[in-house]
């Protein structure tokens, strides 16, 4: 099951982040999860909310570029190796992870980690086969 | 087929005519030579005090040899036979790191040299009507402006692009439909990439010829660039040293390069001996020029590898023609204590249909051992296929490299456009290895 | 020394006879040779023979850039290609380049006016030039080659770049004369300074420079670091490259060789001629070319003219240094650059009208930067670093391309280009030239 992360192009500019997030927070949207990958002149700030739609409109809205890209949240266990292990099942079932980002807050006592896989679906088979949970969208929203 | 000449009477002479001409032009060579600081002193040592003790051509193996540092020892005036206000032209060696080498030129030697090279780009065929895109850096390298002038002497029209740009270097071939281009062979193969990669269909392109020279390579790789862009290509060589290009080029016949034996005397010598070899037999090139006045330079060791055909040419020329250079003293690596030459794995890769157009040859240190890896581009369409034919071929190349040199390299296979690309003398050997 | 003092330094009348006995010459060539030509001179109702004097160059159209650039490759061609012996083309304003073509005869009249150039700035026959214009399709280092090689001087064709290499020569061969850029002048001797030598005690004595607009100011910047005289060319590679005009010693203006590149300074509104002393644009005629002649063709640069013999005894009239332009050209680093060449390539890459700045800075005594800003569109947005940079990379590398020049892209945010009644303002040029 797959969710929706939000991605905006940003200036490496002062102060710009902080636009975003209060843009976001002004209107009501939570920021579950977070993480920027960035270049000597600009960044990417990717996103997960709880109200995605509404998020992308309203940034658009205010003149950032804003798109939707898919990833799948996993839950993981909040202990030493508990990361270890699911990406070893990655690594020998040859499941390439684009990029990786942590959640703020803990689900049912488990990490919440988020992955940008290269192919998606067969990431999902292989999670699918070794029973490790994905969190789904509606989830996400409850949180 | 029809055989073009600039000069037919120098170029046709028969041999005992074209060696007096030598001899002349030797001795009026040395009277230049003897107002050289560096020269007089160094051929007083030899017993030759005046043009008078050159009586015959065999006296020219009486004079020592000049080898790169003696010129960038007297740098910069030591070799100067005029005063410095008959110099004209000063050109410099691609020295980019320590000291130069500077080449110094009067009227007449600019006049002499533009001269042989209008008999170069004419012997291959070119004519006033071609159109010359000349794609040799300008400026102190004497590869751009040397072909120049001698193109301009010709009558062609002359696009004075220098190099880089490919992009522009191809529109221009296109909006100006060029038929003759000056180039290094790495470099008109990248060329070839880019109008693949472009979509540029050769029919639009009005190529005939390509003059390539500046660095060594092999009768392969001339063969790839003549079938990839359905072109003639013609070897062309020089150096600076010796006025720059110009020394010795193909004719039609496309079978070894003439040296343009009124100008230069050519000896192939043993470069451990310093003994002049058989005809026939390969050897180090060693080079007296006989017209340049301002700057004489009597038997320089060129460190270039290569022998002189016993056999005349087809074209009736009675210059005779040096070999394809077959290696350089100084580049010769050796690995696991064997002596490999570049120009033997390119020879072997080149022939080598899936293999596409730039390659690069490492050599690094694993534990004691030395290591040879070969990167070679192959054609994109190949890893679409199977990977076990992909380790088939890496296998094959593997095969042809080790039956050549002895030695069991490392073949990687890469995209097309992953190596690096040079727009002017390529780069093909990496040594990693620590400086003993 | 004055090369060719007999026209260089006729008097008035004569050079009127001598400007018209080419202009009644040249009218039929072109006429009979250029299809082109034809069309146009019949469509401003001149027929060949009614040319009798250059007072009548008045009659005749004039010739733009578009029409170099619609008539692209060979339209505005006068002579068949078998006689052409050198092509040079340099940046046109939008996809064509600016083509040049040389006759045996055109280079000869080039070598002839560059040795005017280096006699007018001060060279003796006996001297070393060093020429560190750019080799190539630029006519900065071959135009300077081949005038050097008309009056016999000594030649190093260091070419433009490898600075260091640049002030080695100077030192090994003591040349006293220099050509480069001005910019390049300034530059050179602040990374003297870095590598020791003091630029005063350097060699040069006289530097000819050109290729880019620059201001007294400046000259005096280079005078005192450099110890030198330092005098400014002017050309075209239209017209013909450097070699249209040149200071002399007195700096007061540049000759410009009028027997050969017939000057008209005009109102660039209405196309009449403006007075003496009064700004307008440049119109140049080639009178003897062969090549590409041209017809009352319209520089684009704004000068004045004054008629009035020079002390140093020249009569020919004198241009001010240019004092701007009539479009939106900028000289970076001696290559012309056009915002609407930028402009071509970012819409051959997304394919839409692109919103973009260039700003140009030179930062004290360093080159000339280029950056151009680049909004970034929704669609060509990826969460992919990866695909942004490539995005970025492309852009550099298509317009480094078309104007030879390197640039810097940053890829900015939509909407924060500053839009002036609809358009962008495309050119924040923070230099002071």
């Amino acid at each position: 099951m797959k969710i929706t992360q939000i991605s905006v192009f940003l200036e490496n500019r002062k102060g710009r982040l902080h636009e975003v997030c209060s843009l976001l927070g002004d209107n009501g949207i939570n920021i579950r999860a977070l993480t920027v990958a960035e270049t000597e002149s600009f960044g990417v700030l990717r996103i997960v909310v709880d109200k995605s739609d509404e998020a992308v409109a309203l940034l658009r809205e205010n003149g950032f570029v804003a798109n939707f890209t898919d990833v799948v949240a996993i839950e993981v266990g909040d202990r030493p190796g508990g990361l270890a292990a699911v990406l070893k099942i990655f690594a020998t079932n040859d499941v390439n992870i684009e990029y990786m980002y942590a959640f703020v807050e803990k689900h049912s006592d488990k990490a919440l980690l988020v992955f940008r896989f290269e192919d998606a679906d067969f990431a999902q088979q292989v999670l699918a086969r070794h029973s490790i949970s994905v969190v789904t969208r509606k989830e996400i929203e409850g949180l | 087929m029809e055989v073009p000449f600039w000069n037919k009477e120098i170029e046709t002479l028969d041999r005992s005519s074209l060696e007096k001409i030598q001899l002349e032009r030797l001795r009026e060579a040395i009277g230049w030579s003897l107002k050289t600081p560096f020269y007089s002193k160094k051929l007083a040592q030899a017993g030759i005090g005046s043009p008078d003790d050159i009586k015959g051509l065999e006296d020219l193996r009486r004079v020592p040899f000049t080898v790169k540092d003696d010129l960038r020892r007297s740098f910069p005036k030591g070799h100067l036979s005029v005063e410095m206000t008959d110099v004209v032209r000063v050109h410099s060696s691609s020295g980019t790191t320590g000291i130069p080498t500077v080449i110094y030129y009067s009227r007449e030697d600019l006049e002499r040299w533009t001269d042989l090279l209008a008999r170069c780009i004419v012997a291959t065929g070119a004519a006033p009507r071609d159109i010359f895109q000349n794609m040799m850096t300008y400026g102190l390298f004497t590869g751009g402006l040397g072909l120049h002038y001698g193109a301009e002497r010709v009558g062609m029209t002359v696009i004075p692009i220098s190099g880089g740009n490919t992009k522009r270097q191809i529109q221009v071939m296109k909006d100006f439909q060029t038929t003759v281009l000056h180039i290094t062979p790495s470099y008109l193969l990248h060329i070839h990439s880019q109008l693949q990669a472009d979509g540029i269909d050769r029919a639009s392109l009005s190529l005939d010829r390509a003059l390539i020279g500046a660095e060594p390579h092999s009768e392969n790789t001339r063969r790839k660039i003549e079938e990839l862009l359905q072109i003639q290509a013609f070897n062309s060589y020089g150096l600076s040293e010796l006025n720059g290009p110009g020394v010795a080029f193909e004719c039609v016949c496309r079978q070894d390069m003439h040296v343009w034996e009124d100008a230069y005397i050519v000896e192939i010598i043993d470069p451990e001996t310093g003994e002049n070899v058989e005809d026939g037999q390969e050897g180090e090139v060693v080079l007296t020029n006989l017209i340049r006045q301002a700057a004489p330079i009597l038997r320089y060791r060129t460190r270039d590898l290569a022998f002189l055909h016993t056999e005349p040419c087809a074209c009736g020329r009675t210059h005779r023609r040096l070999s394809r250079i077959r290696g350089r003293t100084d580049d010769m690596l050796i690995i696991g204590g064997v002596n490999v030459f570049p120009s033997q794995i390119e020879e072997k890769i080149m022939k080598i249909p899936e293999v596409a157009t730039n390659y690069q040859i490492h050599v690094d240190k694993k534990g004691a051992l030395d290591r040879l890896i070969i990167k070679v581009e192959i054609y994109p369409k190949l890893f679409l296929g199977e990977a076990s034919k992909l380790d088939a071929l890496r296998q094959h190349i593997k095969e042809e490299v080790r039956s050549s040199i002895v030695i069991n390299p490392v073949v990687e296979l890469h995209e097309p456009g992953s190596l690096p690309v040079f727009e002017g003398k390529a780069k093909r050997v990496v040594d990693t290895r620590p400086q003993e | 020394m004055i090369w060719k003092e007999d026209v260089e330094c006729a008097d008035r009348a004569a050079l009127q006879v001598l400007q018209s006995d080419h202009l009644k010459k040249l009218i039929p060539y072109i006429y009979h040779n250029c299809p082109v030509y034809k069309q146009k001179l019949e469509d401003a109702g001149v027929s060949p023979d009614s040319v009798q004097s250059i007072d009548d160059i008045k009659r005749l159209p004039f010739t733009t850039k578009e029409d170099m650039r619609d008539h692209y490759p060979y339209g505005l061609f006068s002579a068949p290609q078998e006689q052409i012996n050198e092509i040079h083309v340099s940046s046109g304003t939008t996809g064509n380049p600016t083509l040049v073509g040389y006759t045996r005869d055109d280079l000869a009249l080039w070598s002839d006016v560059m040795a005017r150039v280096l006699c007018c700035a001060g060279a003796e026959p006996d001297d070393t030039i060093q020429i560190a214009y750019g080799y190539g399709l630029f006519t900065g280092g071959l135009g300077f080659h081949y005038g050097a090689l008309e009056m016999g001087l000594r030649i190093i064709p260091t070419s433009s770049g490898q600075t260091a290499r640049q002030l080695k020569i100077m030192q090994d061969f003591k040349p006293r004369i220099i050509g480069c850029t001005p910019s390049y002048a300034l530059y050179m001797a602040e990374e003297a300074k870095e590598l020791g030598i003091d630029p005063r005690e350097g060699n040069w004595r006289i530097g000819i420079f050109g290729a880019e607009p620059w201001s007294d100011s400046i000259r005096q910047e280079i005078e005192d670091a450099w110890n030198m005289l330092a005098t400014d060319v002017y050309g075209l590679s239209e017209i013909i490259g450097p070699g249209v005009a040149q200071e002399c010693q007195y700096k007061d203006g540049l000759h410009i060789f009028s027997d050969v590149f017939f000057p008209e300074i005009i109102n660039p509104e209405t196309g009449e001629e403006v007075a003496p002393g009064e700004d307008g644009e440049l119109v140049i005629t080639t009178l003897t070319k062969q090549g590409i002649p041209l017809i009352r063709y319209r520089t684009r640069d704004i000068v004045s003219i004054t008629y009035e013999t020079c002390r140093c005894g020249r009569t020919s009239p004198r241009i001010s240094k240019i004092k701007g332009r009539t479009d939106d050209m900028i000289v970076v680093r001696g290559i012309n650059v056009f915002p609407s060449q930028i402009e071509h390539v970012l819409v051959g890459i997304e394919g839409t009208q692109p919103h973009y700045q260039i700003v140009v800075d030179r930062a004290a005594h360093k080159l000339d930067q280029v950056e151009v800003l680049v909004e970034v569109e929704e669609r060509f947005f990826s969460d992919e670093i990866k695909h942004l940079t490539e995005l970025r990379d492309t852009i550099k590398k298509e317009i480094q391309a078309v104007l030879s020049v390197g640039v810097k892209v940053t890829l900015v945010e939509p909407k924060t280009i500053e839009r002036s009644m609809g358009k962008s303002k495309r050119i924040v040029d923070k230099r002071t030239l």
